[in-house]
């Protein structure tokens, strides 16, 4: 191994780090069985860097899970599964097209629908089948306002739900994981980052990331001001038209609420600048799905939603 | 790549003293708020405030339930930086019956602003929040008069509150106080300086943010500290995997069986590879083999780093245990005094026991004695007390099923502070901060 000599006072990327491998091992020795959400988005990347410096030289003692509406982005289920493999780790698969054929949710119609809503069903199902009892989550808290009072042990009960009112007070770095059986906890090691720390920790730690992350030529139709990607069967609105844009993505959500932006940023380094000078936040910019109400991720959350 | 420090500060005012405002306003003025935030709120100012303004109090408007009241109900935490530093605010409700929130704010901040408005002066309520402050050992304390506009700007009552609330604090040992006259609503020397204060000479409110010195920048001055988290051990790992059927298809990764790491978070101080240190609480020494981290070995490791540290002799060493430096080791201990706040709607008693969890070690607590209660009004200390309610402050006995490893909380945060945890409902009742113990 190499050595590190290091005087300088500690950047917050290197705090910031820290306290997440923290958290990471708080869980793992304070819950039964774990699981690490994995997305194959930026911020569950970075999630399975931190869980590598957490534990190794030893295996991850937990599953990855990735919740599969079966609209996303072919180019991040191709990431997910080359860094599972890499990492040697076990992932687990939750299905919502297994969710609509055993009939636990319904498929929304028409052109606006989305597999967003039914993410939780499926999630909420895995969690209770494998009897996980703990889930990380790369959720940040300066995603959106219902985030910003969040806890990093954010209890659920047996519905699965989140009472934003009776939250357990979370003091210093002593973490509750009490639970009671069917009773489980998100945890969020990414709580204190904002979406420059994951770009800029991304380029430090040399990570790689799917390739819509990068400004790339795709078919896109603007609906309510956002680009969406087009893909065979999407129902258009009147007056929609498709066009070829450059775009690149902020978030990898379900291909159906998931917008792209116009950008020229091919490298991890154009990105970072571009997101540092960004005057949109990440949400409000390319998610449809927060758009609904002023309290959309709200309603959603107390839901059991991610 | 930006090499910036972080700093976590707290803020607390009393009801409309401009406490959201002023967060607005630092958001604002740093250029944080992004322009479809800043369209809600331009849409919600024109909806609810009176004179249609930007009201920049409505940038940190959270929940819906608290929008209904018009209160902020929990801790919410922002974030912001500059070209020096990264900021996260845990901006903390200052009504009475949230004490809870206040605490917990305070819990992890490195500095303090107490907003105090000019034309109120010092009330109980801004005793109350730097009394909390200097409670949770927080080593920075910022006292921002605000509202100087309704004063017409005049330096007598600046200087007149900043003295009160120096005097103030100076009873209750807070070692660095500054006084900085603002006005949050029209950006008086928040972020730029103002030119209606000329008799002010002092930092401007983000200037000091930027600038007041950070503990970690120390780490030699507190004796080290560094409690087990978790034991890396690729065999037991197997194990464990194969009780979980984490890896059913275990087989890819050669590994490392022999390899046997403890793993967790510097504490305090500074651990280096080479130095003695003692295991508490069975006493064991040995030396540090070597300081790991998924980046190479490291000669020496400060707080608060997460590290992952080989020692030289084979030690039954596991979570909960604590390595320290000999001749600096805190007291082994099942005996505690502390100071508790309640946060639970159910009172507590002597006799009631309950889960501690110090450091990264649980133990079970009996709660010996209630000594003596802090009147949260007067901030005098009442004796004869037989129960703690809901967000009461106060001085108990408690005695532990296991061994804690303790240093006084005004010496060591780390070690020093505990929760309490309800052993039926299993939620979180109580921080404490150790004054003695034995």
């Amino acid at each position: 191994m190499s050595s590190v000599v290091d005087h300088t006072p500690l950047t917050h990327l290197k705090v910031l780090e820290s306290e997440a491998i923290h958290i990471m091992r708080e869980v793992a020795a304070e819950f039964e069985r774990p699981v690490l959400l994995f997305s194959g988005g930026k911020d569950s990347i970075v999630l399975l860097r931190l869980a590598e410096k957490a534990f190794r030289p030893a295996r991850f003692p937990f599953p990855l899970m990735h919740v599969d509406t079966g609209d996303n982005f072919p180019e991040v289920v191709a990431f997910r599964d080359r860094r599972v493999a890499e990492l040697g780790e076990r992932l687990v698969v939750a299905s919502v097209q297994e969710s609509i054929d055993r009939g636990r949710v319904v498929e929304e119609r028409g052109p606006r629908a989305s597999r967003n809503r039914l993410q939780t069903t499926t999630l909420l199902d895995a969690i209770a089948e494998h009897r996980f009892d703990a889930a990380f989550g790369g959720a940040r808290r300066d995603e959106e306002r219902a985030r910003a009072k969040e806890r990093v042990f954010s209890f659920r009960d047996d519905f699965g739900q989140w009472d934003p009112k009776s939250q357990r007070p979370e003091l210093w770095n002593l973490y509750n994981g009490r639970i009671r059986p069917g009773e489980h906890v998100r945890a969020f090691p990414l709580s204190n980052w904002t979406e420059l720390d994951v770009w800029e920790y991304i380029a430090q730690e040399e990570l790689a990331v799917p390739s819509i992350y990068f400004a790339h030529e795709r078919p896109v139709f603007v609906r309510d001001g956002m680009l969406y990607a087009w893909r065979e069967g999407a129902e258009l609105l009147d007056g929609e038209v498709v066009e070829t844009a450059r775009v690149r993505y902020r978030t990898v959500g379900d291909m159906r609420c998931t917008g792209g932006v116009r950008s020229a940023a091919s490298t991890l380094e154009q990105v970072v600048t571009e997101i540092a000078a960004t005057r949109v936040t990440e949400r409000g910019e390319t998610r449809a799905d927060d758009r609904v109400t002023e309290a959309a991720m709200e309603d959603r959350k107390k839901a059991g939603y991610f | 790549m930006s090499a910036q420090g972080l700093l976590r500060f707290t803020t607390a005012g009393s009801v409309d003293d401009g406490k959201s405002t002023l967060i607005g306003r630092l958001l604002y003025d740093t250029k944080q708020v992004l322009e479809d935030q800043l369209v809600q709120v331009a849409e919600a100012s024109r909806r609810r405030s009176s004179d249609g303004g930007l009201d920049l109090a409505l940038i940190t408007d959270g929940l819906r339930a608290e929008r209904e009241q018009g209160i902020t109900i929990d801790v919410a935490y922002r974030y912001f930086s500059t070209g020096r530093r990264r900021f996260i605010i845990a901006d903390v409700p200052g009504h009475k019956q949230y004490t809870r929130n206040m605490v917990t704010g305070a819990s992890t901040a490195d500095l303090s602003i107490v907003l105090i408005d000019a034309r109120k002066g010092v009330l109980e309520q801004s005793k109350r929040h730097a009394y909390i402050s200097a409670l949770l050992g927080i080593p920075h304390l910022v006292v921002c008069v605000n509202k100087m506009d309704l004063v017409d700007f005049r330096e007598g009552e600046f200087t007149r509150i900043a003295a009160e609330m120096r005097a103030f604090l100076a009873s209750l040992s807070v070692p660095e106080v500054t006084a900085i006259p603002i006005s949050a609503l029209r950006g008086d020397n928040v972020v730029d300086r103002s030119g209606r204060m000329t008799w002010y000479h002092g930092p401007t409110l983000l200037e000091h943010l930027e600038t007041v010195e950070l503990e970690v920048d120390h780490p030699d001055e507190t004796p080290m500290r560094f409690p087990v988290q978790w034991v890396i051990r690729p065999g037991a790992a197997v194990e464990r995997a194969d009780r979980t059927g984490a890896f059913e298809d275990a087989h890819a990764r050669p590994l490392d069986t022999d390899y046997r790491g403890y793993a967790g978070q510097v504490a305090s101080g500074v651990l280096r590879t080479g130095d003695e240190v003692v295991v508490l609480p069975g006493g064991q020494q040995t030396r540090v083999a070597a300081i790991d981290s998924y980046d190479g070995t490291r000669p020496e490791a400060c707080a608060p780093l997460s590290v992952t540290v080989r020692l030289e002799d084979e030690l039954d060493v596991s979570r909960g245990d604590l390595l320290c430096t000999p001749g600096e080791a805190p007291v082994v201990a099942r005996e505690l005094e502390a100071t508790i706040c309640w946060m639970s709607e159910r009172p507590l008693r002597a006799g009631d026991r309950l889960w501690i969890k110090h450091t990264t070690r649980s133990a079970q607590a009996i709660v010996v004695a209630l000594d003596e209660r802090v009147n949260i009004e007067s901030l005098e200390a009442e004796s004869d007390v037989d129960a703690f309610a809901l967000n009461d402050i106060g001085r108990v006995r408690l005695r532990t099923s296991a061994p804690l490893m303790c240093d006084p909380y005004r010496c060591n945060r780390a070690t020093g502070a505990f929760v309490l945890i309800d052993s039926a409902e299993n939620s979180t009742v109580a921080a404490g901060m150790i004054q003695a113990a034995r």
